[in-house]
């Protein structure tokens, strides 16, 4: 059998790519239900979240090494997916005339669609929540996370934007939490149905958690 | 769908359908050409249903359509045609070939066309060029056993339950209606069900991780897509199929990149071998 | 035309053994040098081909499918017969040897058979070893079932697909070659002539389907395995590309085409449902364990659904026929019953030109006695086929089924080493006539295909090769290979430019309605010459007033028809010869004069040979020539199902 002229790291498989894919997405969605937990604290009033937010500024060590493995991993998710995508567009040469999809769910045809939408969405949660540049006006909010919040989404248009990305976010993480059972090998049939609920429940759950906070914001239950 | 009565002396009903098929020569671009066709008994099946246009056709002095087909019982995996966009048609678990025309209605129109993927190349109209899935075959999905070295057959216990998981992913006809239904044109589910068939077995051990990145690797060049887990495969599939043996193959496959990269053969490890 | 068998000397049980060790052998270091041609690659071909590789030939293997994986074996599906005797019932090589002769009715070659039996035991090794997921009992060993009625279980099967997992055992260790380079596959070619020099096979003319290529290969030997002719019949449950055109081709170059009268019809297929119906398809006989057969014994019921008939208004015609076997009986005798009671005016299910050609499988008794999911268990693959071709449930109203064509045991005639009588032309699996006489027993094509291919021809044509030595490849420039391409040429180019009005298919259709009434489950003189007279007007019409659309230079489906259809108005021809002149009725050829009270009654002393057909030119009658059967063995007996 020949050899290959490459080596598996620079142009990995289909199936290794699928492994990166499922690696870094475990990751992610692993990151956004714990970021959806902090950001609860909320509801609990000024003080314990702002103290959240000492306390992780008073671990720049932490904080880095976990930026940094979360920036490894969107761009390792986004530069693979670019990848898969393309690559299957070539795969498929058109496809047929007719569109007849039997059991493809909504969530999974929409992957790549879901998937800009949050990148922009990422872009901008960080231009406004991480650097504070756009749509804060020319606030200085300082240490007082908890305004900062309130006064963000005191826009309904931002407020939109975040909840519509999160709605996003469930759909990217339904099919997304699924798959990585079946990609890494650790899905059959019997446990498919279970798993797919799991996938969704989980996705609602970040989703809904997320939401609550601009969602309150706007009804004026967080003030 | 069930008559109670077989017996009846009438033909059945007949059908007049509108049909529009995919017209190609090698190496040039095709276009749908749009025919009527009469009196179609719905106890043909769906080639029958082609045997007629193409009689039509003969009739009218225009060439035929160019189809594959041979057992025409659903086990030669030859028929390969995408009906209303579904490959194998309407019917979830048949091929072509045992799909009747009962399941079609008087005066409905049918769009036929080839199995659409890059690395099946049309030939003729709606016949396809299915050969990378051979290249995939000798790549490594095979047990290397010389004609004369075999030990006695009951010398290998096979457990009933591995023998039977072993032939649900053997039966796979290999007719690629998993990458015609792909939306991403992955042969995964072929190259699963063929590499699950022999490496689940007790004799096809030796060669597991050979076979599995080997024959990966040829899918890879052969022009497939990725599998992004949509489940057309499966739900198309005339034989049923799982993604199981999709997610095996994932596993298999980790397993043999790990085994290969902790080998301790005392050589570099090279891609793919 | 000189017919010498080649029975080695000596004791029937040591006979291959003592061959194998006089055969002389090729060198290893100059086996790369000889070029060996497969064509077909079914059982018999994919094995042959992988095997001769695996020795260190150089091979070449042909197939008209668009993948080796394709061949018709593939649609067997009860199982394979060896004499492992894994359950203890008293099988044995021997056993499985007369059992075969048997079936055959006595017009098989005594050592061709044994040696099946012999190397049966073989093949179930080497499938095992590649992987074939047979049948399993709980304790991880081999399961085995009774099969086509035979009083020991030794078939082997994996559920009901045992002709798909064996040929693509064969065809994975032939895809192993073709990886390593060691064969050259070349599919979507079909062999258009065999090519002659100084009277051996040395090469063939095959046209590329894909791009109308017709090219010559020169190699120094050539082997058939191309499988049968049932499709003269039109109707078959054989697949629609089956043909007889790479042995016939032969046939015409002189090869002697053996028996081409014995064909079997299978009693268990979905009845004919109109007139534009393509293919006949075969239910697993091992319906007939819990399936009774039934007709009403009064016409007037018969256009009635079945619920409507009581049970004493109707008959059970094989356990009243034969009791001790019932619907059981063997292939040939349940299948001429049931075209009796039809012909009789007693069938059932859809008028088709005037007749209701079906009889009632009923499982109504089974559900009864074992509950629906016993039975639901045991056939529920061939229930939902079934429901799926006719759209009738069999769990509430019986089946319908009808004879086939299923087999043909007539081929190209072979010594014992599978040489035909032309040298350098072996022909393995069921394009040759030798092992199964008149009749074939269930579950022994499977046998014989892979026997022939794995276990007797890379010894046979090893000794060939052994023979011709290294300066045996002629060119394929040489005049006799342009002739033949020529006439290939000629040929394809007749067809395309002969402005005709009617398709090759309406031919085909119209060929199998003459032979399948004339020549089909029961034959007779008077029908026989009228068979004849009408091919012969059928094939003049033919040849002017053909159709064939398309170009020669892309695939071209109705080209490759005529082409086969061309081929099978020929040896229809030669089959109702065969036929007439077979004046005894003996397994699956049944002669209405020669019987006894609906029994087939043979003639030992007078046809106890392989009819042997030679070509004599362009609508010529061929020659008939003899090879006769010595048994030194076995003694004839009347075989008895009653």
């Amino acid at each position: 059998m020949p050899e290959s002229s490459c080596s598996p790291c620079c142009q990995p498989a289909s199936i290794g790519k699928k492994i990166i894919m499922a690696l870094t997405g475990l990751v992610l969605a692993g990151f956004v239900l714990g970021h959806m937990a902090g950001n609860l604290l909320m509801f609990k009033g000024p003080q314990a979240i702002n103290a959240y937010a000492e306390w992780l500024h008073n671990h720049p060590e932490a904080l880095w090494i976990a930026r940094v493995i979360l920036i490894l991993s969107v761009v390792g998710h986004i530069w693979t997916g670019i990848l898969l995508t393309l690559e299957n567009r070539a795969a498929r040469a058109g496809g047929p005339a007719v569109d007849a999809t039997r059991r493809a769910s909504i969530s999974s045809r929409t992957m790549p669609y879901s998937g800009i939408v949050l990148l922009a969405f990422i872009v901008f949660h960080l231009l406004h929540f991480t650097l504070r540049k756009v749509a804060l006006g020319d606030k200085d909010f300082g240490e007082d996370v908890y305004a900062m919040v309130v006064f963000g989404f005191s826009s309904p248009v931002v407020a939109v934007f975040y909840i519509v990305s999160m709605l996003l976010l469930c759909l990217h993480l339904s099919h997304g939490v699924s798959s990585v059972f079946q990609t890494l090998g650790l899905r059959n049939e019997r446990w498919r149905g279970r798993i797919d609920l799991i996938a969704t429940a989980y996705g609602w759950i970040v989703a809904l958690g997320f939401i609550s906070i601009p969602l309150a914001v706007l009804l004026g239950c967080i003030k | 769908m069930v008559k109670e009565n077989g017996n009846s002396d009438q033909h059945g009903h007949t059908l007049s359908l509108r049909l529009r098929v995919w017209r190609q020569n090698r190496g040039q671009p095709g276009h749908f050409e749009e025919h009527f066709l009469a009196a179609v008994p719905e106890t043909a099946s769906f080639l029958e249903m082609m045997d007629m246009l193409n009689e039509q056709l003969i009739r009218e002095g225009k060439d035929t359509f160019a189809f594959d087909h041979d057992c025409r019982e659903g086990i030669c995996g030859m028929c390969s045609m995408t009906i209303n966009g579904m490959p194998h048609g309407p019917l979830p678990g048949v091929t072509t070939c045992q799909l009747h025309m009962r399941n079609f209605r008087d005066g409905e129109t049918i769009t036929v066309e080839p199995w659409r993927a890059r690395a099946f190349p049309v030939l003729k109209d709606l016949a396809v060029d299915r050969s990378a899935f051979d290249k995939v075959i000798q790549s490594g999905g095979f047990i290397t056993v010389r004609t004369g070295s075999a030990p006695e057959a009951n010398h290998t216990l096979v457990p009933k339950q591995v023998a039977d998981e072993a032939m649900d992913a053997a039966e796979c006809i290999g007719c690629g209606a998993c990458v015609a239904s792909c939306k991403n044109g992955s042969a995964m589910l072929f190259v699963g069900a063929k590499i699950n068939h022999l490496n689940i077995l007790p004799q096809g051990q030796p060669e597991r991780e050979r076979r599995t990145l080997a024959m990966v690797k040829t899918m890879d060049e052969a022009g497939f897509g990725n599998c992004t887990n949509y489940g057309e495969c499966q739900a198309h599939c005339p034989k049923s199929i799982t993604l199981d043996v999709i997610a095996k193959l994932n596993r298999d496959y980790l397993r043999a990149r790990v085994k290969e990269f902790f080998s301790s053969t005392g050589k570099p490890s090279k891609g793919g071998e | 035309m000189k017919l010498e068998s080649k029975i080695p000397a000596g004791p029937l049980a040591d006979k291959w053994n003592n061959h194998k060790a006089k055969l002389r052998l090729v060198n290893p270091a100059n086996r790369r040098k000889y070029h060996i041609i497969v064509v077909g690659s079914g059982l018999a071909g994919s094995a042959a081909a992988a095997s001769f590789a695996e020795m260190g030939y150089e091979v070449s293997c042909f197939c008209y499918q668009d993948s080796p994986r394709r061949a018709h074996s593939i649609a067997a599906q009860g199982g394979i017969n060896a004499a492992k005797n894994y359950q203890n019932d008293g099988d044995s090589v021997r056993r499985l040897f007369l059992d075969t002769i048997k079936g055959g009715d006595y017009r098989a070659r005594e050592a061709n058979v044994y040696r099946l039996a012999q190397v049966s035991t073989s093949i179930i090794d080497q499938c095992v070893a590649q992987g074939v997921p047979f049948a399993r009992e709980y304790g991880g060993l081999l399961a085995n079932r009774s099969f086509g009625g035979a009083q020991v279980s030794r078939t082997f099967y994996a559920r009901g697909q045992t002709g798909q997992q064996l040929l693509l055992g064969a065809y994975s260790a032939l895809s192993r070659q073709i990886g390593a380079g060691t064969v050259k596959m070349y599919a979507r070619h079909e062999m258009l002539d065999l090519v002659l020099v100084d009277g051996q096979a040395k090469g063939i003319v095959t046209r590329n389907l894909v791009n109308g290529e017709i090219k010559a290969w020169a190699s120094d030997v050539v082997v058939l395995c191309t499988g049968g002719y049932g499709n003269v019949f039109y109707l078959s449950t054989n697949a629609q590309g089956c043909n007889v055109t790479s042995t016939f081709r032969a046939h015409r170059r002189g090869a002697g085409f053996a028996n081409p009268c014995y064909t079997q019809i299978h009693p268990t297929c979905i009845p004919v449902h109109g007139e534009d119906q393509s293919k006949l398809t075969l239910m697993s006989e091992s319906l007939r364990n819990d399936g009774r057969v039934w007709v009403p014994k009064d016409k007037a019921d018969c256009g009635k659904p079945a619920s409507e008939i009581p049970e004493d208004r109707r008959d059970y015609f094989l356990e009243r026929k034969y009791p001790s076997y019932g619907n059981l009986a063997p292939r040939d005798i349940s299948s001429r019953a049931a075209k009796e009671v039809c012909d009789e005016g007693r069938g059932v299910g859809q008028m088709v030109d005037g007749k209701r050609l079906g009889v009632y499988l009923d499982f109504s008794a089974a559900i009864n006695r074992l509950g629906e999911s016993a039975i639901r268990e045991r056939y529920g693959n061939l229930f939902d086929m079934y429901e799926n071709i006719t759209g009738e449930n069999a769990y509430r109203q019986p089946m319908r089924i009808f004879p086939a064509v299923h087999y043909t045991m007539g081929g190209l005639w072979v010594d014992y080493n599978l040489q035909s009588n032309i040298p350098g032309l072996f022909v393995g699996g069921e394009a040759n006539f030798s092992d199964h006489g008149a009749n074939r027993l269930g579950a022994s094509a499977l046998m014989q295909g892979l026997a022939d291919g794995y276990f007797v021809l890379p010894y046979t044509v090893t000794d060939y090769l052994a023979g011709v030595g290294l300066s045996g490849r002629p060119s394929v420039d040489r005049p006799e290979f342009k002739a033949a391409v020529k006439e290939v040429q000629d040929r394809t180019q007749w067809f395309l430019q002969n402005k005709g009005t009617r398709s090759a298919r309406s031919y085909h259709k119209e060929l199998g309605k003459i032979v399948w009434e004339k020549c089909g489950m029961a034959r007779d003189k008077a029908g026989l010459q009228q068979a004849i007279k009408d091919l012969e007007a059928l094939r003049a019409d033919f040849w002017k007033n053909v159709r064939v659309v398309g170009s020669g230079e892309q695939l071209a489906p109705e080209l490759e028809r005529a082409g086969r259809v061309a081929d099978f108005l020929d040896f229809g021809i030669m089959m109702c010869l065969d036929a007439l002149s077979r004046e005894e009725s003996c397994g699956g050829h049944f002669r209405t004069e020669y019987q006894d009270s609906g029994e087939a009654k043979r003639n030992d002393d007078q046809f106890a040979h392989a009819a042997v057909w030679e070509w004599q030119g362009e609508n010529k009658h061929p020659v008939r020539h003899i090879e006769p059967l010595v048994y030194e063995e076995v003694q004839f007996t009347t075989r008895s199902y009653k």
